[in-house]
């Protein structure tokens, strides 16, 4: 015993600040998950609070809005995921075919550059070029097309954060598809070549086999996000007007948690996503290490 | 064969066309919202801005950085950036090397990256969050900003997997002359690392620097708003009257050139560091995600 604290001191002493600041700002706030089961007062804290037991989740599946949140939450992030996917690849692909190295580099600076953007700024950009009055709808109305209530209609509202989250983040996600790309062995294609495969047969049966590992990595690391669609994003966009197709749980909790007050009910969604998000993200890690020997360290 | 490479080149063709215009809609709307920062206010009314200013004028940033609230608000996200990457990063770098270690030398690693990675998987959602760093009397203090998110485990991760990929043999020459781990870590690991170091700074900055939930919720006092929270109350949700000022400043700072030089404001630490660091976090995520 005593051996093993002179070998390993130094490993606990450089590992303590970040342990504490985890246990505080992480743990303690696992075990403030009681306050979903008690009728949670400020003044009374969570030692004098009531109990009601299970009556905030039983209220979260009655309440016809909160099965709302639930959907609005699974429909936007899927379709933020599936293209979110699809579009990366696609351009980590074209990208891979520009074969001017400044071309593509200046490529890559401009399309990685909206990732770094935050959302409130972009938020700030989007309500502005997106208003009836902003450059996109004088575009749309150029065309003899009437204008669209962007962030004012629920549909459009959900086609928005969509498109706009996308945009933001397509080249950024790219650059694992790319790292993947130029990693694969030139002979390959040269072989390929000379078997007389065209550059699209190239494409098909080397460039593809080859990255779709880290493809499957991808798709199924990011089931585990499932029920995040965007928190910064949306409450960064959206107005009462389109709450009914917008508001997502983690809006949701915000608004109702902390700025109604209904700290218990809050407290319930979140634990609610909290646990769920557990799930997929367990699935997640186990599926790709099985279809893939993915592991995170 | 001819026809083939006849085809490719029209493909190619079409496929640089595409992507420069791809590219050019990434930078778009920003460039849109710079070309009204430096716009007459009459041509901002008039709806006339495409991507170049008209009118060109600098009145709207003489009016944002005559503000006292604005200025600041952007003092205080430059305190949470320096002082929470530095924090951050520290951190993040003392325990990753230790978990870099094999769990021979290390027995009980294992149990401390269960402990940190077990907070990816689960959280305590919102509420009792906020309630904690209320419970600490954080509230309304730079700390409310820096510690509760100090410690990223997944750059730890990142991190520890750089470790990992250095040569053993630097540790183990190091050991043998009679240094210890601290001093492994300081004067050799530390000064090999800096690309993985210089990314994840980066990360650590851009993250401070564009957070603006925490500033609204663990700032009860508007004065203690970093930058973001600010543009988030002013230019986003329009809630002039939080902020405390007088009619004449709202209607002032609220006109449409103002908006977008505020928020231009906002983006140009980030334009201005990251173009240099690039070439670094290219490398650096690459080193810790894709491992064979």
């Amino acid at each position: 015993m005593r051996r093993y604290w002179t070998n390993t001191w130094q490993f606990h002493v450089l590992l303590l600040p970040a342990a504490l600041g985890i246990l505080i700002f992480n743990y303690i706030p696992m075990f403030g998950v009681v306050m979903a089961f008690q009728d949670y007062q400020p003044w009374l804290g969570i030692s004098h609070s009531e109990w009601v037991g299970l009556d905030h989740f039983r209220y979260l599946f009655s309440y016809p809005d909160s099965k709302q949140v639930i959907i609005n939450t699974l429909v936007i992030a899927t379709l933020k995921l599936s293209f979110g996917l699809i579009v990366p690849l696609v351009f980590a692909l074209l990208l891979n075919e520009v074969r001017l190295m400044p071309a593509k580099r200046v490529i890559q600076t401009m399309v990685y550059l909206p990732h770094f953007v935050s959302w409130v700024v972009l938020g700030g950009i989007l309500i502005d070029i997106l208003s009836t009055d902003g450059i996109v709808n004088r575009l749309i109305r150029a065309f003899g097309q009437e204008s669209i209530f962007f962030l004012g209609n629920g549909d459009w509202f959900r086609f928005t954060l969509i498109v706009s989250d996308v945009w933001k983040e397509f080249g950024f996600s790219a650059i694992i598809f790319l790292a993947a790309l130029t990693s694969i062995n030139p002979s390959l294609y040269e072989a390929a070549e000379i078997d007389g495969a065209s550059k699209w047969k190239q494409v098909l049966y080397v460039t593809m086999p080859s990255i779709l590992p880290i493809v499957i990595v991808v798709a199924t690391l990011s089931l585990g996000r499932i029920l995040d669609a965007g928190f910064d994003q949306i409450l960064n966009l959206y107005n009462p007007l389109v709450y009914n197709k917008g508001d997502i749980i983690d809006t949701f909790v915000y608004r109702v948690g902390l700025t109604k007050g209904e700290f218990s009910f809050g407290t319930a969604v979140g634990l609610f996503k909290s646990v769920v998000g557990l799930v997929f993200i367990v699935i997640s890690y186990r599926m790709a290490y099985k279809l893939a020997n993915y592991r995170i360290f | 064969m001819r026809q083939r490479s006849a085809s490719y080149a029209t493909f190619t063709m079409f496929n640089y066309a595409f992507l420069t215009v791809l590219a050019i809609v990434c930078v778009l709307p920003i460039l849109h919202m710079f070309a009204v920062s430096f716009s007459s206010r009459a041509a901002a009314t008039a709806n006339i801005i495409n991507f170049w200013p008209v009118g060109w004028t600098t009145e709207a940033y003489s009016t944002t950085l005559g503000n006292d609230s604005f200025l600041q608000s952007l003092w205080i996200a430059v305190e949470r950036t320096v002082a929470g990457t530095a924090l951050s990063m520290l951190l993040v770098v003392m325990a990753a090397y230790s978990l870099s270690k094999t769990s021979l030398k290390f027995p009980g690693r294992s149990t401390y990256t269960w402990f940190f990675v077990f907070t990816m998987l689960f959280n305590g959602g919102l509420i009792p969050s906020y309630f904690l760093v209320n419970k600490l009397y954080l509230m309304d203090t730079l700390w409310a900003l820096i510690l509760p998110t100090a410690v990223n485990v997944w750059n730890m991760i990142l991190m520890l997997n750089f470790f990992r990929s250095l040569p053993q043999e630097l540790e183990d020459a190091a050991l043998i002359d009679g240094a210890g781990h601290f001093t492994v870590l300081w004067r050799v690991f530390f000064p090999i690392s800096m690309p993985a170091i210089a990314t994840l700074s980066l990360f650590a900055m851009v993250f401070h620097w564009n957070s603006w939930f925490d500033g609204v919720i663990y700032m009860n006092n508007k004065d203690n708003y970093p930058l973001a929270s600010f543009l988030h109350a002013m230019v986003v949700s329009n809630n002039l009257t939080q902020l405390g000022m007088s009619a004449q400043d709202v209607a002032n700072i609220s006109n449409r050139t103002v908006k977008a030089a505020q928020l231009f404001i906002g983006t140009v630490p980030i334009l201005f560091a990251y173009p240099f660091l690039q070439k670094y976090f290219v490398k650096g995520i690459v080193l810790g995600s894709v491992k064979e």
